[in-house]
């Protein structure tokens, strides 16, 4: 099926279950523990043996001698994989790492070995007597030491060109009455999701099945061929359930690559669970950025020139991180510049984590945009709708799908009681605290992709729908059920969602925050057809024919949907794919983000009492979901503000934090109640769905608005995440 | 190896485990009951918390062969699809849990803090260490933080409790 024009009505518009606050139709499987994830499946047939992964121990330089002699000796032990019996190894095409040092080590705990024994304990205990001698080479671990040389960015897919301009952007900011010129950084992030990186491999013969925990089923079958050699019609991978992503299991990481190698040199079925302390050098994180953001304006508050530079590093190869990308879409403005440069570093890869360049983007922009307003004494949400605007900033002529921007800004100041602010800063006492508020927009991209479902009718009238997309707690197999319910007149119960399996029809997968509207389309692709097959088997014209209360009718006629399969099941597969609405109209999701913040007048301690973000992504497909998404969103934005940091060792080159004691996360202790509101709209040119993603957006903006809710709660400016209290402990406010 | 005798969910359950075999590991690995969580296996995220002696505890952080005789309850105990559990029914309603990785934890860790407050232990948050604790938000923030949601539903964990708690029994 092919989307090139606006939707208009269809049967998702009866919004009879679509639309509907529904609970999550796995949800009694997760609560009773009964969904098996990546490590836990009991049906793998043979023997299981335990992998136990090695990292290595130095940053940068080879492994000159690897001694496991006495590992293979050790009780249990099955098998040893090294680079010297492992065999050529490729990459796979969207990370740039390596699964196996071979002998070169790139960076920290890249994997030197996997232990394979018949029990865990018995491969960690082997992992204990494997011996490397390495030689270590000189790395680059200071992204800092780089800015003044580091080359802008190779052109790459994904994240939008390295530079940008329109007009003239420096003779624009030199004439400009008010100024802005700062510069942000943001540190090395950790996706941290709560399931390690896990996979079951098994071999029968040449054919490779893994139960893996990964969000994109097609890269992964890509990059798996890649890494073994082998032709991707020999794999088969299954991730039903996935226990966290975040874009860190966007594709193949080691624990795939090594369980394959285990279970070809054991011969048996091998479990691997990366370790969690292996996780945070290992896998891929989101890397650090330094931002320079420039801003001119007239008196009044109209921006005319908006400059956004930024430097990030990564292994040679690897991506940027694209953080000037919001700027180009946010705000008005005739002169504008982008640029992003990008320094080599022997970190662990730096790559996709929610959001990737917007959720770092706006931590610094819209700490600008606060600054900005300060200067020209405008009130901070009054200077952003003075800036909307409803074109592409860098095309005129391109307008935005829907841009309820101001809405989303408006309704929030509204509901959020904004007119209460002190725009003075340290104005507002609260016993011990120093009271804040602090708000930031939001903007994220609504991509959407071809992806495809197959759709089953039994005699019973149950409607089973197929599709590789993966459910990483998104509420992927809600809103799946929900489309083939509306699209069939069913009600959920009887429909049937099967997700995360290779062998069914390929969509994107969960990542870029396009999971929701592509598999939803590919959803109505397959049940538009299916219902061209119902119609026909029952002799109706399709034309006139209506699915509901679990009938398909037509004129005076209906019969149970069941009916139609009564001589055997109807099986169709279909794909949605897309014209050019995408370059006609720029599609982005837009919401606004509101705090307030306690800071302790005398220790510095912050508190978050109060948080509400207002979206706007197209229809939103289950409420329930949707706002769970972005109050996770939220979450991970009080982290980003206040304590997620990886801390570069810069001397040995590692992340030191590297678990969950170390690298913190936000708890129940630090989580207010929080509130998100949709805007009520929908997106004719996205899909029949008219729907967009909203997973993402719901962090962006989130990390800005604490920490200008922290300046206007205690007047001290921090321009470097997190903002921990060591930034601004001596600069408080003189105690009364 | 040592044979070590467990109550699991009400049923004597015996197994010959290597000595360094954790709790959780005895659970996941040797009873095939996987719904207690490995996300640390370093006591830093809650995810493995179960009940023993009706005490909730990390399972990673304890070896299986210390726990002789001990009853352990998981969540595979609590309740099932079809019967669950108020707590497991009140985390669906509420939509408590995204990816439902550390969801099981949460649950057990929910329930035995509801026994603690019920029996009067007092949290760091108690403002009068005489009275009795109530519950409220506060008091279940403070006693869930050992317990990490990294798609962050704890908004929605809280108001699922405090349904359970506020439900006549």
């Amino acid at each position: 099926m092919k989307f090139d024009t606006p939707a208009t009505n269809n049967p998702i518009d009866q919004l009879k279950v679509v639309g509907q606050p529904l609970d999550r139709v796995e949800g009694p499987l997760k609560t009773t523990g009964q969904a098996p994830y990546a490590y836990e499946w009991q049906d793998v047939p043979g023997r299981m043996a335990y992998g136990y992964i090695l990292g290595a121990t130095i940053a940068k330089g080879r492994i000159a001698a690897i001694d496991t002699a006495a590992a293979r000796r050790a009780p249990g032990v099955l098998a040893v994989v090294t680079h010297e019996n492992a065999g050529p190894l490729g990459r796979g095409q969207f990370y740039v790492q390596r699964f196996l040092a071979a002998p070169e080590v790139d960076h920290y705990h890249q994997p030197i070995a996997l232990i394979v024994a018949e029990t865990f304990e018995g491969a960690r205990d082997a992992a204990g007597l494997v011996r490397a001698r390495y030689v270590e080479g000189r790395g680059a671990f200071d992204l800092a030491a780089q800015r003044d040389t580091a080359p802008v960015a190779q052109r790459a897919p994904f994240g939008g060109p390295p530079e940008t301009a329109v007009g003239d952007f420096e003779g624009a900011f030199a004439a400009a009455p008010v100024t802005l010129d700062e510069t942000y950084t943001t540190p090395d992030q950790a996706h941290a999701m709560m399931e390690p990186h896990a996979t079951i491999a098994a071999w029968e013969g040449d054919r490779l099945t893994c139960r893996t925990s990964i969000q994109q089923m097609n890269w992964g079958l890509r990059d798996l061929s890649l890494a073994l050699g082998i032709p991707k019609d020999r794999i088969r991978l299954i991730s039903p359930y996935i226990g966290g992503g975040f874009g860190g299991k966007g594709t193949v990481q080691s624990d795939l690559v090594l369980a394959a190698l285990g279970a070809r040199a054991a011969g048996r079925p091998v479990k691997v669970a990366m370790q969690r302390p292996l996780m945070f050098n290992n896998t891929i994180h989101r890397p650090a950025t330094i931002q320079r953001i420039r801003i001119g304006a007239t008196r009044d508050g109209r921006i005319t020139a908006i400059g956004h530079e930024s430097w990030s590093g990564n292994l040679p190869g690897g991506r940027t991180e694209p953080t000037t990308l919001s700027t180009r879409f946010l705000y008005a403005g005739a002169n504008r510049m982008t640029r992003v440069r990008l320094a080599v570093l022997d970190l662990a890869e730096g790559n996709a984590m929610r959001a990737p360049g917007e959720a770092p983007g706006l931590m610094a922009l819209e700490i600008a945009m606060d600054e900005m307003a300060e200067r020209l004494g405008l009130d901070p949400v009054a200077f952003r709708i003075l800036n909307d605007t409803q074109v592409d900033p860098e095309k005129p002529e391109r307008p935005f799908s829907t841009r309820p921007f101001v809405e989303c800004l408006r309704v929030g100041a509204e509901r959020f009681g904004w007119s209460r602010r002190s725009p003075r800063p340290g104005a507002v006492r609260d016993g011990a605290w120093l009271v804040g508020m602090g708000m930031a927009g939001a903007i994220r991209g609504a991509p959407i992709s071809k992806a495809g479902a197959r759709a089953r009718l039994d005699a019973r009238g149950i409607v089973t729908i197929e599709t590789d997309m993966t459910d990483i707690g998104t509420g992927s197999y809600t809103i799946v059920a929900q489309t083939a319910a509306e699209m069939m007149g069913v009600p959920l119960e009887r429909v049937v969602a099967k997700l995360g399996d290779s062998s069914f029809p390929e969509t994107p997968g969960s990542g870029g925050q396009q999971g929701a509207p592509s598999v939803t389309a590919g959803v109505y692709a397959a049940c538009t057809k299916l219902r061209e097959a119902v119609a026909h088997r029952l002799g109706f014209n399709s034309a006139d024919v209506t699915f509901a209360d679990g009938e398909v009718r037509s004129g005076n006629r209906a019969v149970p949907l069941g009916q139609a399969a009564g001589a055997g099941d109807i099986t169709v597969e279909d794909s949605m794919e897309y014209g050019d609405l995408s370059q006609r109209f720029a599609q982005q999701t837009f919401g606004a983000h509101f705090a307030e913040v306690g800071v302790d007048a005398y220790t510095g301690e912050v508190r978050v009492r109060r948080m509400l973000a207002v979206c706007a992504a197209g229809r939103i497909l289950n409420p329930k979901t949707a706002r769970s998404q972005v109050i996770g969103g939220m979450v991970m934005g009080i982290g980003a503000a206040l304590t997620e940091e990886m801390t570069v060792d810069k001397r040995r080159g590692f992340f030191v934090n590297h678990d969950l004691a170390g690298y913190e996360v936000p708890v129940h202790a630090d989580v207010p109640h929080l509130d998100a509101v949709f805007i009520d709209e929908v997106d004719p040119t996205m899909s029949p769905l008219k729907a967009k993603g909203v997973g993402e957006l719901g962090l962006t903006g989130v990390a800005p608005a604490i920490a200008n809710a922290i300046y206007n709660a205690i007047g001290v400016r921090v321009r470097d995440y997190p903002l921990t209290l060591d930034k601004y402990l001596e600069h408080l406010p003189a105690l009364a | 190896m040592v044979r070590v005798s467990l109550r699991v969910n009400d049923e004597v359950r015996s197994v010959d485990l290597d000595t360094r075999t954790t709790l959780l590991d005895a659970l996941r690995e040797h009873l095939q009951l996987t719904g207690s969580k490995k996300g640390c296996d370093h006591g830093q995220c809650g995810a493995c918390t179960v009940m023993v002696e009706g005490q909730r505890i990390y399972s990673c952080l304890t070896l299986a062969v210390m726990h002789e005789g001990n009853t352990v309850t998981t969540i595979e105990g609590l309740g099932r699809p079809g019967n669950l559990h108020p707590m497991q029914a009140a985390f669906v309603k509420h939509d408590g849990y995204q990816c439902g990785y550390c969801t099981p934890g949460q649950i057990c860790a929910s329930v035995a803090a509801l026994d603690e407050i019920k029996a009067g232990v007092p949290s760091h948050v108690t403002a009068d260490l005489m009275a009795t604790p109530q519950v409220t938000a506060d008091e279940l923030r403070e006693r869930m933080s050992g317990n990490i949601c990294r798609c962050g539903a704890y908004s929605n964990i809280v108001d699922a409790i405090i349904e359970v708690a506020r439900s006549p029994a």
